[in-house]
């Protein structure tokens, strides 16, 4: 029993120093944050390679759950022969939940992971010291415009995939099952509502951006030098993140719709 | 400054040192004087703490007790811009060479100069040339990191090193892993740039015949504390006993060639004796 309460209690101390480490990392990249201005060029090439080579597996997955959706929704409405609803059902499914919650997946899957075995390895090889030592401080050269592109491009990902999404949904319904085009977009204006729908969406993507960019630059910053460590770090990314943005997507939505 | 004083003062002083990793007591009391304008090397068995040394002289770690002057500034008390600005002032050449691996090799030694002046781009290429001429390399300007080999990695390394004029290099282990025409180009290169540059060089290593060819002030470190400091002529007269077997290479003397622990016999014994119990 005591065993057992001494190992609960170190791994809680394991879990609050982690937290606490995280945040520090997160208070001094936030104050490095004018380095993505001065520093534009850098910023950018990072918005390039975390977000718009993002763009490709977030379209496609876009199409693919729109189109997905497409179907079920017309299996349900048809019972009721209400199939001009499916823009509406499609448009309300994409814009609060999925389009947030599965760009955010895809993208610690994608963008996340990279990011962590990035700054691991640069980590490893003494890259960041040597920045260091060369009076060059790697949170503005390096983990500033990082952050600041990831946090930028979810949310625009995010937009991506439901605008295409919705596009799937309507070769789906109007292309293959016959649904009114003029009643597949009549009925999603109907029923889509800009603060509620759309703004809440954006703003969870916003967080979503923000925590699952934390995760994976920090995850790389501490890891541990050395191959497995930069491994295990990858893998904690992916999955801390995974969980961070579900249970974050529960809590918001609480909040949001109540 | 008169020029003979600043000869005279010695570039790097660490005083009382005393530096833990956890429960592990890497430095206890540990002082040095490094001289200016010469090459001192830091030796000691694998373990000891070399290249910790070097990144506490650097500023990247803080001491537990003990405190370690700069050109006569305090490293651990100074602001961040002020550690940055000494760090202008001070190379360092990791042992893996620790080049920018998004970048070519030219890039790599162009990336102080970008970082830290508004020089125009014509003169950074002429610098960055002059630099890699310097270190044999100026035909290599294209290649990235993942093509050179260890030794050309150090060498880029180096070159980076002296982009921004350092009056001191910090080299950790530079002789690690060499074969010995790379060994000979690198110690023939920390030479040349110690006596053309007039810099202050700091080398770490357990290479002990390449270093001692090179050095004018050896200090042998073992178990967090120094064992012998001088010129090498003074060391090599007065070596402790320690000091010669650690500088000829002894297999046993005294450091032990047994970790230490109980009596191989007793150790037998007990395993017969809870064999028949």
């Amino acid at each position: 029993m005591a065993d057992f309460l001494a190992r609960l209690g170190r791994s809680g101390l394991h879990w609050l120093a982690l937290l606490g480490r995280a945040s520090i990392f997160l208070f001094r990249v936030l104050s490095a944050q004018d380095a993505v201005v001065r520093r534009f060029r850098l910023t950018l090439i990072e918005i390039y390679s975390v977000g718009v080579r993002s763009l490709l597996i977030i379209v496609v997955s876009g199409l693919f759950v729109g189109m997905v959706l497409g179907y079920q929704g017309y299996i349900t409405l048809v019972n009721f022969g209400a199939t001009e609803a499916l823009g509406g059902a499609v448009a309300l499914s994409l814009v609060r939940e999925l389009g947030p919650v599965v760009t955010a997946l895809l993208f610690a899957g994608r963008a996340g992971s990279a990011l962590t075995a990035e700054i691991g390895l640069m980590k490893t090889t003494e890259q960041l010291s040597a920045m260091e030592m060369m009076a060059v401080d790697p949170y503005r050269r390096v983990f500033a415009p990082r952050f600041f592109a990831g946090f930028l491009s979810l949310p625009l990902l995010a937009a991506m995939f439901s605008a295409v999404g919705v596009m799937g949904g309507y070769i789906v319904g109007v292309g293959l099952l016959g649904v009114d085009a003029g009643s597949y977009f009549s009925q999603m204006q109907a029923v889509t509502d800009w603060r509620e729908d759309v703004l809440s969406g954006v703003i969870k993507s916003i967080v979503f951006g923000f925590v699952v960019t934390w995760i994976a630059i920090f995850q790389g910053f501490d890891a541990e030098p050395t191959s497995e460590g930069i491994s295990r770090a990858t893998t904690q990314t992916v999955v801390i993140s995974a969980l961070a943005v579900l249970g974050l997507d529960f809590v918001l939505t609480g909040l949001m719709f109540t | 400054m008169n020029d003979d004083r600043v000869a005279d003062t010695p570039h790097v002083v660490v005083e009382d040192l005393v530096f833990r990793r956890g429960r592990k007591v890497v430095f206890d009391g540990l002082s040095l004087t490094v001289p200016r304008g010469r090459v001192t090397t830091v030796m000691g068995p694998s373990g000891t703490g070399k290249t910790t040394l070097l990144r506490l002289i650097g500023g990247q770690l803080r001491p537990d007790s003990g405190r370690i002057w700069v050109d006569g500034e305090e490293v651990a008390r100074l602001s961040t811009r002020r550690l940055y600005a000494l760090r202008k002032r001070m190379g360092m050449l990791f042992q893996t060479g620790a080049l920018l691996t998004d970048m070519n090799v030219f890039e790599n030694v162009a990336f102080p100069l970008r970082e830290h002046t508004d020089l125009p781009e014509e003169l950074i290429r002429n610098l960055v040339l002059m630099k890699l001429e310097a270190v044999g390399l100026r035909a290599a300007r294209d290649l990235s990191p993942a093509e050179l080999s260890g030794g050309m990695a150090r060498r880029v390394a180096l070159a980076r090193a002296i982009a921004l004029d350092p009056d001191m290099i910090l080299y950790d282990e530079p002789f690690a892993g060499l074969d010995p025409i790379t060994m000979g180009q690198i110690v023939t290169l920390i030479q040349r740039t110690n006596s053309t540059l007039g810099l202050t060089s700091v080398l770490v290593t357990h290479d002990v015949v390449e270093a001692l060819d090179i050095s004018y002030h050896v200090v042998l470190i073992a178990e967090g504390r120094v064992m012998d400091a001088g010129t090498v002529e003074q060391v090599r007269a007065g070596a402790s006993e320690w000091s010669k077997q650690f500088l000829e290479g002894r297999p046993d003397g005294p450091v032990p060639f047994h970790y230490p622990g109980d009596s191989y016999r007793d150790d037998l014994m007990r395993d017969r004796e809870s064999g028949n119990g």
